[in-house]
């Protein structure tokens, strides 16, 4: 009891010997405030890595005043595999399998955003056909990357159902990956100069079955989240993240289209072949968790959208371009991004000429957005904060690389 | 038979029917929820997964029950029974059917929602003793909650105590015979005030037996499993078990209050009041389609912020309580 270190509980909880033996981390402070000659403190409690709600392995220390939220520092790290390194002693087309490994929700923009950055350094021109099909698979890997989100949302909340009818409507989805890629998550499918295979034959049929019912399911989806009056009770007004502030942590995607900005790199940078494609950019307002679940919701309507003019106008042509099995780029740096399900994922790859990356480095929308948590979560509940984590569809696996 | 056997065999069948109730009710979540969410549940331990649930009650019996280095021994291990008794307890005074109930009392309600009452003293106890923050939050929401909306719990019957005229839980069902205008049985749901009362009993009564949309206590996602979470084993199963009791015994409490209790709608009582086992399988069967009812509720909605739920309760629902009594006292004292 008497130790330092220890709390209220004679329990020591800020990991000795871990990061901060016997002294608070900064931005936690331990304010032991007295009543009458009492003396109250403030709980630190360590939520994660092993939470239920932390979506994976982020560990979030918090100091809680009651329920109420004072200070919140995020630790990452426990995932960290070393991709970026590990991409050093691979040979471009092997470095996909990292990059499903890294968002592994949505794997298929990863490897796009690698396969940019070699094409755009390699000046490696992709068919038409490529294009098309790598739109159609990020929008379909979209749309699967949202279901997981909105599932766990509602899981967040206590909603079991939510969860599990989203799962249904994956399971479709991942049923089609599985027929184009042969794999359900990590796909290994985009490589530098298109793409591995051609699609099967009858996917179309396949996918417009999925188009044609998914509409009348984001409805429905809608309804049980979006239509209950507990979950506007819960979700408005919390985890604002406002214009400037958004801006300011270098936040992308939903969560920055939420605050009202309206970035998106389908638009500002076009890539494949989106300058083809027809389609909305849902934005919010005020940049609350409502606002992140309306955009996201909207994606998904956006994506189906897309989805049904790739398997309309499917081009003929080549699925890949001549590529050499060893591939060497040149010497020179180029950076490649794409609009992944959480924002804005970058590759920004250096070359000195050999057949593999001098450096990689991969931009993490995830970390930014865990960066802004930091700054928005005090002041809230414990219940709060795991809505918040959850409106902000963090990726641990790319966070952590 | 002595009265000391009297006694035992009577507290036998209580610890039997809440044992066989848990198992039951169990099984009866899992596949209520399975169906819900477009799953089956149980389905390979035998005939349509029946035997999942017991062969769940030996694991728990045979598990390694862990106890943390830092807990408080003692109240750790007094922290289950403390939850446990008071709702093996409240078994005691509910109605199965005419003059079945294990203990006959003229104040079976007051004693009921009192022995009930005992229960956040256990969870408060499992939640400090566990030596977890997560615990303690869980421990404290729980006592909040109980202690808040006992009142309103209270206030929701009390109409119908005023209206019938006593606290036994059989002279409440007894109240409830015949029928309205000849067409609608008596039941004091369809009584206006009595509809009222019940709207505000369910609210309360999900909050005392910590279901969803107010199972804060236990919160899987904001508070990993709450005053649970250091619980393993046994002690868990009778954390475990006596929650699942305490949802029986409030949906008991409503089909006494509310739905006539043992009793079938339209059928003169005279009828089948004395073939045996019937009245309280109506009985059984009733609160059961309550039990249904929060499994489905359980099943669909998401979990109410923990300060809205304490608004609601203190600013809400004891004024409307309150207004609710007085309103039925007024109301009988012209009557009559």
């Amino acid at each position: 009891m008497s130790d330092p270190r220890n709390d209220v509980l004679g329990v020591g909880l800020l990991g000795e010997g871990l990061h901060h033996p016997g002294e608070p981390p900064a931005g936690i402070r331990r304010v032991p405030t007295g009543v009458d000659g009492l003396t109250t403190e403030h709980l630190i409690i360590n939520m994660g890595p092993q939470h239920p709600s932390t979506h994976g392995v982020l560990r979030m220390l918090i100091e809680v005043d009651g329920e109420e939220v004072i200070a919140a520092e995020a630790s990452v790290g426990y995932l960290h595999r070393g991709i970026e390194k590990l991409a050093e002693h691979r040979r471009y087309n092997a470095i996909g399998t990292l990059m499903d490994r890294g968002d592994y929700v949505s794997g298929i923009h990863g490897e796009t955003a690698l396969a940019l950055a070699a094409e755009r350094l390699g000046e490696i021109e992709v068919p038409r056909k490529a294009q098309w099909i790598r739109v159609l698979l990020a929008e379909l890997n979209r749309i699967a990357s949202h279901l997981v989100w909105y599932g766990t949302f509602g899981l967040d909340m206590g909603g079991m159902g939510q969860f599990l009818y989203a799962m249904r409507d994956r399971e479709a989805l991942l049923d089609i990956l599985e027929a184009i890629t042969g794999q359900r998550m990590m796909f290994n499918y985009v490589r530098p100069g298109g793409v591995i295979a051609d699609l099967p034959a009858g996917i179309a049929e396949k996918i417009r079955v999925f188009t044609d019912t998914f509409d009348a399911y984001l409805d429905e989806h809608d309804a049980l989240l979006g239509g209950n009056e507990i979950v506007h009770d819960r979700v408005k007004g919390i985890g604002v993240i406002d214009r400037e502030k958004a801006l300011a942590f270098g936040l992308t995607g939903a969560n920055l289209r939420a605050a009202g900005v309206d970035f998106d790199v389908r638009r500002a940078r076009p890539y494949d072949a989106y300058a083809e494609m027809d389609f909305e950019v849902p934005l919010g307002t005020t940049g609350d968790a409502w606002d992140r679940y309306q955009v996201r919701m909207g994606e998904m309507r956006q994506a189906n959208r897309i989805i049904r003019q790739c398997i309309d106008g499917m081009p003929e042509g080549d699925h890949t371009a001549k590529v050499s099995r060893v591939l060497r780029l040149p010497e020179g740096e180029v950076y490649a991004s794409v609009e992944s399900s959480r924002g804005e994922t970058g590759i920004h790859l250096v070359s000195d000429g050999g057949d593999t990356p001098y450096r990689m480095h991969y931009r993490a929308p995830s970390l930014f957005a865990l960066q802004a948590l930091e700054d928005v979560l005090p002041g809230h509940l414990i219940a709060d904060v795991v809505m918040i984590i959850g409106s902000t569809d963090i990726m641990l696996g790319e966070t952590d690389r | 038979m002595s009265p000391v056997l009297a006694a035992s065999l009577r507290v036998l069948i209580a610890v039997g029917l809440m044992m066989a109730n848990g198992v039951m009710m169990i099984y009866m979540l899992r596949k209520v929820l399975g169906h819900l969410h477009l799953r089956y549940g149980p389905l390979h331990v035998g005939w349509h997964g029946l035997l999942q649930t017991p062969l769940d009650v030996v694991k728990l019996l045979t598990k390694e029950d862990v106890t943390p280095r830092a807990v408080d021994r003692w109240l750790f291990r007094l922290a289950p029974l403390a939850v446990f008794v008071p709702s093996l307890m409240a078994y005691a005074a509910l109605p199965f059917g005419p003059g079945w109930s294990i203990v006959s009392l003229d104040t079976g309600l007051l004693y009921t929602f009192a022995v009930l009452s005992l229960v956040p003293i256990g969870l408060l106890m499992a939640g400090w003793a566990s030596a977890n923050k997560w615990s303690l939050l869980g421990g404290m929401r729980a006592a909040a909650q109980q202690i808040a909306y006992e009142v309103p719990l209270l206030l929701s019957v009390l109409p119908v105590v005023l209206i019938a005229g006593t606290m036994s839980l059989g002279g409440i069902v007894d109240a409830q015979q015949g029928l309205w205008l000849g067409v609608l049985p008596r039941w004091f749901v369809l009584n206006p005030l009595g509809l009222v009362a019940f709207a505000l009993f369910v609210v309360a009564g999900l909050v005392e037996s910590n279901q969803t949309p107010f199972d804060m206590s236990e919160a899987e996602s904001e508070l990993v499993t709450g005053f649970a979470t250091e619980y393993s084993a046994m002690k868990f199963g009778l954390l475990f078990l006596s929650e699942f009791s305490n949802q029986f015994i409030l949906s008991a409490i409503g089909v006494t209050v509310f739905f006539g209790g043992w009793m079938l709608p339209w059928i003169p009582v005279e009828w089948y009041a004395e073939i045996p086992v019937l009245p309280a399988a109506v009985f059984i069967f009733k609160v059961y389609i309550g039990i249904f009812v929060m499994m489905w509720i359980r099943g669909t909605y998401p979990r109410v912020r923990v300060d809205r739920m304490m608004e609601l309760g203190w600013k809400r629902l004891i004024p409307a309580g309150l207004a609710l009594v007085l309103l039925t006292g007024f109301i009988q004292k012209a009557v009559m």
